[in-house]
């Protein structure tokens, strides 16, 4: 292989998609470290504290595209201070001074200014497609100064971001000859856009193929947007509160129906009932529906309108759809791989929510399911097993049952056998979520089965430090590992230090470890950042004064090859 | 911030119980006493900042009773009935779970006193539940095997047993729990009033869900801090318990500030309680809110709450900029304000507050 020119091997590797490949074929020789890091325009970077940016700049000069994460991702929950870090400004700078033709960047939950974005905007000629992910700190203003300066920019793409509405118009700051986007998502701002000035940049864009409007767009708007994109792919609509007797829904009905391409439909923030019927025209199509935003849809109605969905590969939508609905999804959707029910009540046990027969039903009747997202209030060990053997081809599993501690109400034991069923049927398992009344037995039915586990997130679980010894024992694949409220401590985490190098995190808050153990681990282990979050007032004053003794309330441990951070808050303490 | 949520005390014992023969039937028991167990509430950071007791009955953590505990009867019976008919389904084709049933009786066997207390919990959720008593029997019989339930007997051992579940899950509200996102939160607890909708205009109905949510979220900003915070305005009921969590929440992130102005609002920031006098005007700062017409109004105006007259509060200048969606009738306050912002009072002229210049 070495006596082939640089070219040839540089095509071959053109034909490794992932970055796992690429990172593995780099460290087989030299000469191919230098050809694949030249040859790569795709740069993944998992946790932005692992890496200088200015070291990803320099081994791939070629760089086209960037995807950065930042914040732990138990930052969604709000377990993480705002102000913890994750800033995107010295990737963009380095960016802008190493790689100036970067064409996608992408960003997850990470700290995003206005600055920022208009930066990024002047400074990327070829700038094409930037997705921001569960990120914050940034305006209207900030996409309005991207609107104005991409000249070519396809993709605008904006996923449950933090926006602050500063009333700018920034829909109007497309230039008239911006005809090149793709896919414009701004689905999760909350301010009001021009409605004109939408309908002309759709119907100027001819490659227009995915559009998600927010809650804010009328469904007169919809209409005329649907009327004028009749190509499009994957729609989210605005409000869809429309009252089905008027013309405004007749013509609705008709836009969709010549809708021939769609097949991905999302949004519905308010929609009345009745008023998904203007939707049965392309139910046939769709391959993916979400409508976990709509809680005003009754059961019912949703339920007619899964009945038509043949062809459903994803599937998101809100508990209220009960155990009766899930039965019409097994019965009806066949082809569903993907499946996610969240909790439309979350006060109170829901009136109408769903059980373990609904995911029972859901394992028989759809035998291509793989990735599932499941809150509910009960579940019990005998459903799991069922699930386990109807469903071996989980990749992701993720229950959340809202009660913590909640054991098997009809055995009332541990959720232990259940899980193990799991673990040990689905030999793929990747991403697994435990809740429920959980011992350290699941823990070793993890450790022993769940060979291909690469993020595990426990909480309320356990009895003793053997439970994680038996996960970091037995997970060879383990990246990230996330933990809140179980009796793991010190022996535990000290137990097998080498092992947080082969893992990118380890998240670990309210759990028996010691400002001790940390700093033990942080001896130890050089190459890991031992952070420890502390948030009780006058933090910064009392290092010095805390004992050894004292419980680490929140404690991130990630492998880095750039030091400590130097952009740490006061209450972050890197040991 | 999770100090509060103890977990010291009352977990080991219960940790030790489960080998010994955990007594199960004290969950049964405990949501009759409605203890405040139930761990599931709002999450939110605002939450351990002063949410009033809640509303609803709050159910056991390890509520057996989970199903009747639903206030709706038809719903008791629904559930009781589809889980028998879940029972029903599975069994011709899936011996194997009856098998692992007989697995799980044989591990109660073994140990005797929890099977004992388990069987007697089973009877005591049985008993609960209000109607089908026949279902009920034929429930236990296929899955738990004879039970010889007396309720009374298990509750002497409930409420010894209760005592220490309440100790570790007293009352506190888990941050972050369930894993679900902030928006979410929000949008849940409206599908139970999805029904209002129907009669209503669709946006009328979506403002009268968003009136019965039991949180609401807000951002508030303080000037010359970069990083915000939110807000649950539903957790208060006075222009003062408002303010006094405003200063909590900032009084880490202001003295963390360093003032770059005159020496006498450097005075200011070193005192501990930077963010006084918010309401009167009197303050380094005052709170102002923005309403849904995107204008800036003095906080204090409006009485809190619309049912009680509250004329006579201070008038609050907070200059806090409430990121409020829907109209809430129930406080005429929360339901005006969209954003909170605290600005500092020498900026006030300049800034345009509406009823500044009135």
């Amino acid at each position: 292989m070495t006596y082939f020119p640089e070219e040839v091997v540089e095509h071959i590797f053109d034909f490794l998609g992932s970055h796992r490949d690429r990172n593995a074929v780099s460290t087989v020789c030299k000469a191919w470290y230098h050809v694949e890091r030249f040859s790569r325009r795709n740069v993944f970077v998992g946790n932005c504290y692992a890496i200088r940016p200015e070291r990803v700049m320099a081994r791939f000069p070629g760089m086209k595209s960037l995807s950065v994460k930042g914040k732990p991702h138990f930052a969604d929950y709000n377990l993480v201070p705002y102000d913890w870090g994750g800033f995107a400004l010295p990737w963009i700078n380095a960016a802008v001074r190493r790689c100036p033709g970067l064409e996608d960047l992408r960003l997850k939950r990470m700290v995003v200014t206005d600055d920022d974005l208009d930066l990024l905007a002047r400074s990327f000629p070829n700038f094409r497609s930037l997705v921001l992910v569960s990120c914050e700190g940034f305006s209207t203003d900030g996409l309005a100064a991207i609107a104005t300066y991409c000249r070519g920019l396809r993709e605008l793409d904006l996923q449950e971001n933090e926006v602050e509405d500063h009333g700018r118009q920034w829909l109007s700051c497309f230039h008239e000859s911006c005809t090149s986007l793709v896919s414009l998502n701004f689905a999760c701002l909350k301010g009001e856009v021009n409605a004109g000035v939408l309908e002309r940049l759709v119907a100027r864009c001819p490659n227009l193929r995915s559009l998600k409007l927010n809650r804010a767009v009328s469904v007169e708007s919809l209409n005329e947007i649907v009327a004028r994109a009749p190509y499009l792919v994957d729609l989210g609509t605005g409000s869809f509160a429309v009252d089905h007797h008027t013309d405004a829904y007749q013509r609705l009905m008709n836009s969709f129906s010549k809708c021939k391409s769609l097949s991905s439909l999302s949004g519905f923030w308010e929609a009345s009932p009745h008023c998904l019927d203007a939707v049965y025209p392309v139910c046939i199509n769709l391959t993916v529906l979400n409508m976990s935003y709509a809680p005003a849809i009754q059961a019912d109605d949703l339920i007619k309108l899964i009945s038509l969905c043949f062809k459903l590969q994803k599937l998101w939508v809100l508990d209220c759809i009960g155990d009766k609905g899930l039965a019409v999804v097994a019965s009806t959707c066949k082809e569903l791989q993907e499946l996610r029910v969240f909790p439309s009540d979350i006060y109170g046990a829901g009136a109408t929510s769903v059980t373990e027969e609904g995911l029972v039903a859901i394992s028989s009747g759809c035998p291509k399911l793989n990735s599932l997202l499941y809150f509910c209030y009960q579940m019990t060990n005998a459903a799991l097993i069922t699930v386990a053997k109807n469903c071996p081809h989980f990749t992701r599993f993720r229950l959340c049952i809202l009660d913590p501690w909640k054991p098997d109400p009809v055995t009332n034991q541990p959720l232990d056998e259940g899980f193990g069923a799991i673990v040990r049927s689905c030999k793929n398992l990747r991403r697994l979520s435990l809740s429920g009344l959980l011992t350290d037995q699941v823990f070793l039915y993890i450790g022993l089965y769940a060979k291909c586990l690469e993020m595990l997130s426990i909480a309320f679980a356990g009895d003793s430090d053997k439970g994680m010894v038996y996960i970091l024992k037995g997970c060879k694949n383990l990246r990230k590992l996330e933990i809140r409220d179980c009796p793991f401590g010190d022996f535990a985490l000290l137990n097998d230090v080498a092992k947080y190098e082969t893992m990118r995190s380890l998240w670990m808050s309210s759990c028996d470890v010691t400002l001790g153990g940390c700093k033990a681990l942080a001896a130890k282990m050089p190459r890991l950042n031992v952070e420890i979050i502390n948030e009780s007032e006058g933090s910064d004053k009392l290092e010095e004064n805390i004992s050894d003794l004292h419980k680490a309330e929140k404690m991130y441990v990630y492998r880095t090859v750039a030091g400590p951070r130097n952009d740490a808050p006061d209450f972050v303490w890197t040991l | 911030m999770e100090e509060e949520f103890t977990r010291g005390e009352g977990r080991p014992r219960l940790l030790d119980l489960v080998p010994n023969g955990r007594d199960w039937g004290s969950y049964a028991a405990a949501e009759e006493k409605k203890l405040e167990l139930r761990l599931g509430l709002p999450g939110g950071e605002d939450w351990p900042a002063g949410q009033e007791k809640r509303e609803h009955p709050v159910e056991s953590v390890l509520s057996l009773g989970h199903i009747s505990k639903v206030p709706k009867s038809t719903n008791v019976n629904a559930s009781s009935g589809t889980k028998r008919g879940f029972l029903g389904q599975v069994e011709p084709k899936t011996e194997g779970i009856l098998i692992d049933y007989m697995t799980f009786q044989q591990q109660q066997l073994q140990q005797p006193q929890l099977g004992f207390l388990q069987l007697q919990a089973k009877g005591k959720e049985s008993l609960q539940k209000t109607s089908g008593s026949a279902e009920q029997q034929s429930l236990e019989g296929k899955g738990c095997g004879p039970h010889a339930a007396h309720a009374s007997s298990t509750k002497n051992a409930a409420v010894a047993h209760t005592t220490s579940q309440s100790r570790r899950a007293a009352a506190t509200p888990v941050v972050g729990w369930p894993p679900v996102r902030s928006f979410r939160m929000n949008l849940a607890g409206t599908a139970a009033k999805a029904s209002a909708e129907s009669q209503n205009g669709s946006s009328e109905g979506a403002k009268k869900l968003e009136n019965d949510r039991k949180s609401l979220f807000v951002k508030i900003n303080v000037d010359g801090i970069p990083i915000g915070r939110k807000v649950d305005l539903k957790a208060y009921d006075s222009y003062d318990k408002l303010s006094l969590a405003v200063d909590e929440l900032f009084r880490g992130l202001m003295a963390a500030q360093v003032d770059p102005l005159a020496p006498s609002t450097r005075k200011n920031s070193e005192e501990k309680d930077v963010l006084v006098g918010l309401l009167d005007g009197s303050g380094e700062y005052t709170l102002v809110y923005e309403d849904d017409e995107g204008d800036r109004m003095l906080v204090g105006d409006v009485p809190w709450d619309s049912s009680s007259q509250k004329g006579g509060n201070q008038i609050i200048v907070w200059n806090i900029l409430i990121l409020l969606l829907p109209l809430i009738t129930c406080s005429m306050f929360v339901s005006m304000a969209k954003r909170l912002r605290v600005l500092k009072s020498s900026e006030l002229s300049a800034s345009s507050v509406s009823s500044f210049f009135v």
